[in-house]
């Protein structure tokens, strides 16, 4: 057993968090994420300058990496600096979609930080299950004509297209007989609005939109169980890297804040409290190594190791999230005060691909199957 | 034993509601039910209302003007209040500073400011923590130093809530730093309108503005407004938090928010079948009742006793700490059952006949940052903690 990181990969988070550190302040990234924009493009540029967005992609794709150690170690480095520049939504989700359908240069392009995509799968009352598509693709000339809805698409603002998951054959809930599908974003109606982390979604309806068939007509199912795959695995990497901030950030607390004449980190009760976060933490680590390694495993596999691995950092993140705002006190609730960002942040990413009991159903469904 | 309020009590539940539904603002009622932020008129229009109505001192003795009731119907009445929605009644004046000054305040204190605190006059704020006295309130520093007719004050206080629409502010201060620290303290009325003062906003991590520092240089302050006697407050300020103890546990608010979880978990879907179906979720929400449940149960035995005369001990701090962590996990609850919608900003889902594009339910554009915003009720009020080794302190006595 060995579980050291390669030189490289090693190399990669220290390029990441030197970056971050230097030229990433939070107040930046705060008001970037409550505007319009929602993220800072020139940190989503710089990032990709860096080989941030390379080292997700394997070298057959041009980049350097795309293993499950090189996603979740990125990922890490940037949620402790709480970065969120849309490097997973528009680039880890959407490029080995492109890459399985051909479109070399538009992953080209991903990789150099120049064009972005955004995947657009879930509906409204799907309450996070993709297989729920209403949303229709009908033969039309050449092509497709899709239409329905798709609901809270993260940095879909800005985007050069979007992949949209349609139904070509089945019933509502049928996971065979889904299509994936290029669409321009002149062909969709897009409201965005800014969500509670900081950062932008979009509500899609598409009337009749023009859509390219990517990959096999109804066949798309594996394909966004792959993209839900890398999403777990890049969010619970950020959540380890905001917890373990948040967990720094508490104990520096507990060591300087003085109440009664003692430092607060004195009284044992929360000491015990602290303990208990630093195990969760730990849980969280294993969680997503777990899950880092899954990615080079056949797809059953994979899948109950990522419901796990999701239902961890959705238990974990609530406890650290609440705890360390409570061992702060007034203090922590503010927004002034960096933590309730890293907070709200950690919270919010149970609220993406499918929340804690959602993936705890699953790996029970998933473990009666096997 | 019986578990059940008296014909008496029904009766007077009956009329409280039957002139809630009369009384209470519909949009006062929805912006409460949706958590939208209440502006400063809202809360003087319901207060006012409750006024002229004679209820709004529900909790005073008839002397002073208040109705008289007992702590049965007080509860009652306020479990109307939350089941209603209507806008909380602020706690700053009427259940906090009120009670202080007829105790311990001077008639002519009484006459001017009781009146006032009913009929929108001076909006009060308090000025209890500073930036380095939290839950050790004693350590304050802010002080008041005599020079003639007037104390003068320098210092800061912080977290005051809605101090922003404050016209007064009471203080604890610090005019002695001999013997111990609680004997040096004094409880001071203080005129938001003195040069001097300033107010600076806190944005919470909601993105909303409740909280304020209020900063004093050279602030002075006439010695008329001391209450009770100089370095005496920090037994003003004790006299305070053992009284105001009906409604601690908030039975009635977790009550109406976990009906409006269950509405909202039989309309969300999943498959087609509503979430409120779903083992895991509605596991969940059943725990998180028969916690309430209960704890409706122990909060009645408590007031039974204190209709009786006597005075909680511990189970205040049972019923704080109950009540908030309960509250909490229905914020909670409502946040999840939203899905990915949870992470949408789009208040105006709320607004009447909303037909836009996006997907929150109606009525849930605010959850997330409520539940954000909440985590402050284990903070406050002496945070779950203090609650924590007060019960151990009166009971293991260690
Ligand atoms: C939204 C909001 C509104 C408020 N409104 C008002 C107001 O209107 N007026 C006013 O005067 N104040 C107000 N407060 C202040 C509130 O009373 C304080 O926040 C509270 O007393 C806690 O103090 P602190 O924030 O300094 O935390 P600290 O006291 O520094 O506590 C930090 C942590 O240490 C824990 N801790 C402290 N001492 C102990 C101990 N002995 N044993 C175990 N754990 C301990 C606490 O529980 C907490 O988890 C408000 C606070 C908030 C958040």
């Amino acid at each position: 057993m060995d579980f050291t990181h390669t030189e490289t990969r090693r190399m990669l988070a220290d390029t990441i968090d030197r970056y971050l550190r230097d030229k990433y302040p939070l107040a930046a990234r705060v008001e970037a994420g409550n505007s319009e924009q929602g993220f800072q493009p020139a940190q989503y540029e710089a990032l990709a300058e860096l080989g941030v967005i390379a080292a997700l992609f394997p070298e057959d794709q041009g980049g350097f990496g795309g293993e499950g150690f090189d996603i979740s170690v990125a990922f890490e480095e940037m949620g402790k600096k709480l970065v969120n520049e849309p490097v997973m939504e528009n680039a880890l989700i959407p490029g080995p979609i492109l890459a399985a359908a051909g479109m070399d240069e538009a992953v080209e392009n991903i990789i150099a930080g120049g064009a972005r995509y955004a995947l657009a799968a879930e509906e409204p009352q799907a309450l996070y299950d993709l297989s729920h598509v209403e949303t229709t693709a009908e033969k039309s000339g050449d092509g497709y004509s899709l239409s329905g809805k798709k609901t809270v698409v993260r940095a879909a603002n800005g985007c050069d297209g979007y992949i949209v998951s349609a139904r070509t054959s089945g019933g509502t809930n049928d996971t065979d007989g889904i299509s994936l599908f290029l669409v321009a974003p002149d062909q969709v109606s897009a409201r965005d609005y800014t969500t509670v982390d900081g950062g932008r979604a979009s509500e899609l309806t598409l009337e009749g939109a023009e859509g390219t068939l990517l990959g096999d007509e109804g066949g798309a199912w594996p394909a966004l169980q792959a993209a839900s795959d890398r999403a777990i695995l890049a969010l619970g990497s950020e959540a380890l890297g905001i917890m373990q901030t948040i967990a720094a950030m508490t104990i520096e607390y507990l060591r300087t804040r003085k109440q009664f004449g003692v430092v607060i980190g004195k009284f044992q009760a929360l000491q015990h409290r602290t303990a208990e976060m630093l195990i969760e933490i730990e849980q969280t680590r294993s969680a997503v190594i777990n899950a880092a390694n899954a990615m080079a495993l056949g797809a059953e596999e994979r899948a109950r190791i990522m419901a796990a691995t999701k239902y961890t950092i959705g238990k974990a993140g609530r406890r650290v999230a609440e705890e360390s705002i409570q061992l702060h006190g007034g203090i922590g609730m503010t927004w002034e005060y960096d933590l309730g960002h890293f907070a709200k942040r950690l919270i919010m990413i149970d609220h993406e691909w499918g929340d804690q009991d959602f993936h705890l159903s699953r790996f029970v469904a998933l473990g009666r199957a096997a | 034993m019986d578990l059940n309020f008296t014909q008496e009590e029904l009766a007077f539940r009956d009329e409280v509601r039957a002139w809630m539904a009369e009384a209470l603002p519909k949009e006062l009622a929805t912006k409460v039910r949706n958590e939208a932020p209440l502006s400063k008129d809202d809360m003087l229009q319901w207060q006012l209302i409750l006024n002229d109505k004679g209820w709004l001192t529900y909790t005073w003795p008839t002397e002073f003007g208040g109705t008289g009731w007992g702590p049965v119907k007080q509860f009652i009445f306020e479990e109307e209040m939350a089941y209603a929605c209507a806008p909380r009644i602020l706690p700053f004046g009427l259940r906090m500073l009120g009670p202080v000054l007829m105790k311990f305040g001077s008639k002519e204190q009484q006459d001017y400011y009781l009146p006032r605190m009913c009929d929108g006059t001076h909006w009060w704020c308090q000025g209890y923590s500073e930036p380095g006295a939290g839950s050790d309130l004693a350590s304050l520093k802010t002080a008041a130093v005599r020079e003639g007719d007037h104390y003068i004050v320098n210092g800061q206080k912080t977290w005051t809530t809605l101090g922003q629409h404050a016209d007064m502010i009471f203080c604890l201060v610090r005019t002695s730093n001999e013997g111990k620290r609680q004997e040096g303290i004094s409880f001071l009325l203080i005129d938001m309108k003195t040069p001097g003062i300033e107010v600076r906003p806190i944005q919470t991590i909601d993105g909303g503005h409740e909280v304020n520092e209020v900063w004093f240089t050279d602030v002075k302050v006439p010695v008329e407004n001391l209450v009770g006697e100089q370095d005496k407050g920090w037994t003003y300020a004790k006299y305070l938090l053992t009284h105001e103890r009906t409604n601690i546990a908030g039975v009635g608010k977790s009550n109406q928010m976990l009906d409006r979880l269950k509405d909202l978990a039989a309309t969300q879907k999943r498959n087609g079948k509503p979430l409120a179906e779903d083992p895991f979720f509605a596991a969940r929400v059943a725990k998180v009742e028969i916690e309430l449940m209960n704890m409706e149960v122990t909060n009645n035995r408590v007031l039974s006793q204190a209709e009786a005369g006597g005075a909680p001990g511990a189970e205040s701090s049972m019923l704080k700490i109950l009540g908030t962590e309960i509250a909490q996990e229905i914020d909670d609850l409502t946040r999840r059952a939203l899905g990915s919608s949870a992470l949408a900003l789009t208040p105006e889902v709320d607004e009447p006949g909303y037909n836009g594009d996006f997907v929150t339910p109606e009525g849930f554009g605010h959850a997330s940052e409520s539940y954000f915003n909440h985590r402050k009720t284990t903070i406050y009020g002496g945070s779950n903690e203090i609650q924590k080794n007060i019960i151990t302190k009166m009971i293991v006595g260690l």
